[in-house]
C-alpha cells in the first residue's frame, strides 16, 4: 500500500519547470546576466570605488582607465559608480512598473475576454482611449500630473502601459474561452476565478512572459526619457536613462559616456529577452527539447 | 425503477444577427434509473445542445426538467452546485476538452477539489480507484494529455466525470472522435461502469450504429424538434416516421449479399433560423401534402411507448 501510494505522487509543476528552463543554455546565460547585475546594484556602496555624486572636476572627461573603469563624465563623477547605482533606480523601475502593469493588465484583459460583451465592450474602449495616446506623451501628461521622482516615474510608466498587456492576454483568451476544456470546467462546477486562473491564464502564459520581458526594457527606457525631460528622476540622481541623455552632448568627443550607459540597458533588455524566452518554453508541459 | 430524469417541451432559442435561431424546440421524454436514452440526428439538430440544456451549461428558453421529481429549471448557483455532482458530462472531442497544461492527476482530481470536503489522502486513493476503473495504468498519474492517444484521453475525460459518483451522465459524441477500434473499447468501458454505478446515460450521437449498441430508448432530431422516439428494438424494426426511414436506411451493413435500398433525402436541412410554420422536415419529405407546410405537427404516441410527430403517419404506414 505504501508502495501505491508513492507511485501516485505528483510531480512537482515548479521542480519540473526549473528542470526544463535549467537545459536551455540561452536562458540560463540570461537568467546568469539578470542576477549579475541586480546582485552588482544591490551592492553598489561595496563594489563602487566612488560615490555617484562624488565630482572631480579635475579629472572631467577621462577616458576609461585602471583608476575609471569607465571612465569620467562632464563633472569628473565616476561612470562606473555611477552605473551601479543608477541600475538600482532603473532596475526598479523597470521590474516593479512592468509587473504591476502586467498584473493589472492580464485581470483586466482576462476579464474582459471572459464574460465578454458589455464588460469587455466598457473595459476595452476605455483602454482605447489610453491606447489612442503615444505612449510616452501619456506618460509625460501622468508624470506631470503627480509629480516628479522615482515613485511617479514608476506610477506614470505604468499606467501607461497598462492597456498593451491588457490586449496582449485579450485575444488569446477569445480564442480559449470557446474551447470544451473550458466548458468542461463550468461542468465540474468550477468558480469563474478558479476557470481564469487555473485554466484559461495558464494556457495564455508565453504572449505575457514575452510581453513583459520585452515590457521591462521598454519601462527602463521610458523612464528615462522622463528624466531625461526633467520629470523623472532627477539629477543628481543617477539613472541610466539619465545619463544617456546627459552624454549625449559629448557623444562625438567623449564616445565611451553613452556607449556604456547604453550597454547597460541593452543587456538587461537581452538578457531579459532570452529568459523570458526560455521561461515560457519551460511553462509549456508540450515543449520538447 | 423510477424516473430519474423528466423533460418537458424543451425549447433553447439563441439570439443571432439574422433572427432567432430555434436549437432545441420542443423536446420531451422521460428517463428511468440505470438505463440510456440515445438522442441521434444529423449534425446541427441541436442534439448537443440539448445536454448542455439538461446539464445548464446553457440556460433554457422555455420547458420544464425534472431531476427526480424535483423541478430543476431554473434552480440558484447553491443547487447547481449539488446537481452538478450529480450530472455530469462526457465531451466529444477528447483533444479539446481536456486542458493542455493540467496532469491526468490533476485533471480526474479537479471535481474532488472543487466539491471540498476531502483530504489529499482520500483524493489520492480516489483518483487511483478511477484511474483503475477506466483503465488508465497507474505510470500515466503525471502525464500530460498531449502525451497521450485519443482513447486513453476519452478515459481521462470519463475518469473525470465519474469521480464524484453522479447519477446522471450526458454523453455528447464521446467516440466519434475516436478510431473505430478504439470506439469500442471506450463504448463497452462505458456500459461496464454504467452496471457498476447505476448510472444513467443519456447518449447523444450520430452514428445509429453506436446508438443501436447501447440504448434503451432512442430520441430522434431534426431541426431543435423530436420527431420520434421508442424503445430501441423496436425503432429499428418499425420506424414510422419518413425522416427515421431515411436515417436508418443509411446505416452501412457489413453483408456482402444485402440488398440497400437507401432512401435518398434531397436538399439541405431548412434553416433553423424563425422557421415557418408547418413541419420542419416537409421541404425534404418523399410522402409531403399541402398540409404539411401549413400546420404544425404535434407529437403522439401512435403504438404503446412509440411517439412520432407526423401528420400522415398512418397513412404512410398503413396503421
Amino acid at each position: 500500500m505504501k508502495q501505491k501510494n508513492n507511485s501516485i505522487k505528483r510531480r512537482s509543476m515548479w521542480g519540473e519547470v526549473a528542470i526544463r528552463f535549467m537545459r536551455k543554455p540561452s536562458a540560463v546565460i540570461g537568467l546568469a546576466i539578470i542576477v549579475i547585475v541586480v546582485l552588482a546594484c544591490l551592492l553598489a556602496p561595496v563594489i563602487a570605488p566612488y560615490g555617484y555624486d562624488e565630482q572631480d572636476v579635475m579629472r572631467k572627461f577621462t577616458e576609461p582607465c585602471r583608476e575609471f573603469l569607465f571612465g569620467t563624465d562632464n563633472l569628473g563623477r565616476d561612470i562606473f559608480s555611477r552605473l551601479l547605482y543608477g541600475g538600482r533606480i532603473s532596475l526598479m523601475v523597470g521590474f516593479v512598473s512592468a509587473s504591476v502593469a502586467a498584473v493589472f493588465g492580464v485581470i483586466l484583459g482576462a476579464i474582459a475576454a471572459f464574460y465578454g460583451k458589455r464588460t469587455d465592450n466598457i473595459i476595452m474602449r476605455i483602454l482605447d482611449v489610453f491606447m489612442a495616446l503615444p505612449q510616452t506623451l501619456l506618460a509625460i501628461v501622468i508624470s506631470a500630473m503627480i509629480g516628479t521622482g522615482i515613485k511617479g516615474a514608476i506610477i506614470a510608466v505604468t499606467v501607461a502601459t497598462i492597456p498593451r498587456y491588457a490586449q496582449a492576454v485579450r485575444a488569446p483568451i477569445l480564442a480559449i474561452r470557446n474551447q470544451e476544456f473550458v466548458e468542461a470546467a463550468f461542468a465540474i462546477d468550477a468558480k469563474d476565478s478558479r476557470i481564469i486562473l487555473k485554466h484559461i491564464l495558464p494556457n495564455v502564459l508565453s504572449p505575457i512572459i514575452v510581453q513583459v520581458t520585452m515590457g521591462v526594457g521598454n519601462a527602463i527606457t521610458m523612464a528615462a526619457s522622463l528624466s531625461f525631460l526633467g520629470l523623472g528622476v532627477q539629477p543628481p540622481f543617477p539613472e541610466w536613462g539619465a545619463m544617456l541623455s546627459a552624454a549625449r552632448m559629448y557623444i562625438l568627443q567623449h564616445g565611451y559616456m553613452v556607449t556604456f550607459p547604453g550597454l547597460c540597458i541593452a543587456l538587461v533588455v537581452l538578457s531579459l529577452n532570452l529568459m523570458g524566452d526560455g521561461l515560457r518554453d519551460a511553462l509549456d508541459p508540450r515543449w520538447k527539447d | 425503477m423510477s424516473t430519474i430524469l423528466e423533460v418537458k417541451d424543451l425549447k433553447k432559442y439563441f439570439k443571432v444577427g439574422a433572427g432567432t435561431l430555434h436549437a432545441v424546440d420542443g423536446v420531451d421524454f422521460a428517463i428511468e434509473e440505470g438505463k440510456t436514452l440515445g438522442v441521434v440526428g444529423e449534425s446541427g439538430c441541436g442534439k448537443s445542445t440539448l445536454g448542455r440544456v439538461i446539464l445548464h451549461l446553457l440556460d433554457n428558453t422555455g420547458g420544464r426538467i425534472l431531476y427526480k421529481g424535483e423541478d430543476i429549471t431554473n434552480v440558484d448557483r447553491k443547487k447547481l452546485s449539488a446537481l452538478r455532482k450529480e450530472m455530469q458530462m462526457v465531451f466529444q472531442d477528447p483533444f479539446s476538452s481536456l486542458n493542455p497544461r493540467m496532469t491526468v492527476y490533476q485533471t480526474i482530481a479537479e471535481p474532488m477539489q472543487i466539491a471540498g470536503g476531502y483530504s489529499k489522502a482520500e483524493i489520492e486513493k480516489r483518483v487511483g480507484e478511477m484511474m483503475d476503473t477506466v483503465g488508465l495504468a497507474e505510470r500515466f498519474v503525471n502525464s500530460y494529455p498531449h502525451e497521450l492517444d485519443g482513447g486513453r484521453r476519452q478515459r481521462i475525460g470519463i475518469a473525470r466525470a465519474l469521480v464524484l459518483n453522479p447519477k446522471f451522465v450526458v454523453c455528447d459524441e464521446p467516440v466519434s472522435a475516436l478510431d473505430v477500434s478504439i470506439q469500442a473499447q471506450v463504448l463497452n468501458l462505458m456500459l461496464d461502469i454504467q452496471e457498476q454505478m447505476g448510472l444513467t446515460y443519456i447518449f447523444i450521437t450520430h452514428d445509429l450504429s453506436v446508438v443501436k449498441y447501447i440504448s434503451n430508448d432512442i430520441l430522434v432530431m431534426y431541426l431543435g424538434q423530436m420527431v420520434e422516439k421508442a424503445p430501441s428494438e423496436e425503432l429499428f424494426k418499425n420506424r414510422l416516421h419518413p425522416y427515421t426511414k431515411a436515417l436508418i436506411s443509411a446505416v452501412p451493413v457489413p453483408d456482402i449479399d444485402h440488398k440497400r435500398d437507401r432512401i435518398r433525402l434531397k436538399g439541405e436541412l431548412t434553416s433553423p433560423i424563425d422557421p415557418k410554420p408547418g413541419c420542419r422536415f416537409a421541404a425534404r419529405c418523399m410522402y409531403a401534402k399541402p398540409e404539411c407546410f401549413a400546420r404544425d405537427p404535434e407529437i403522439r404516441e401512435v403504438l404503446p411507448g412509440h411517439f412520432v410527430r407526423c401528420h400522415f403517419v398512418d397513412e404512410i404506414n398503413g396503421l
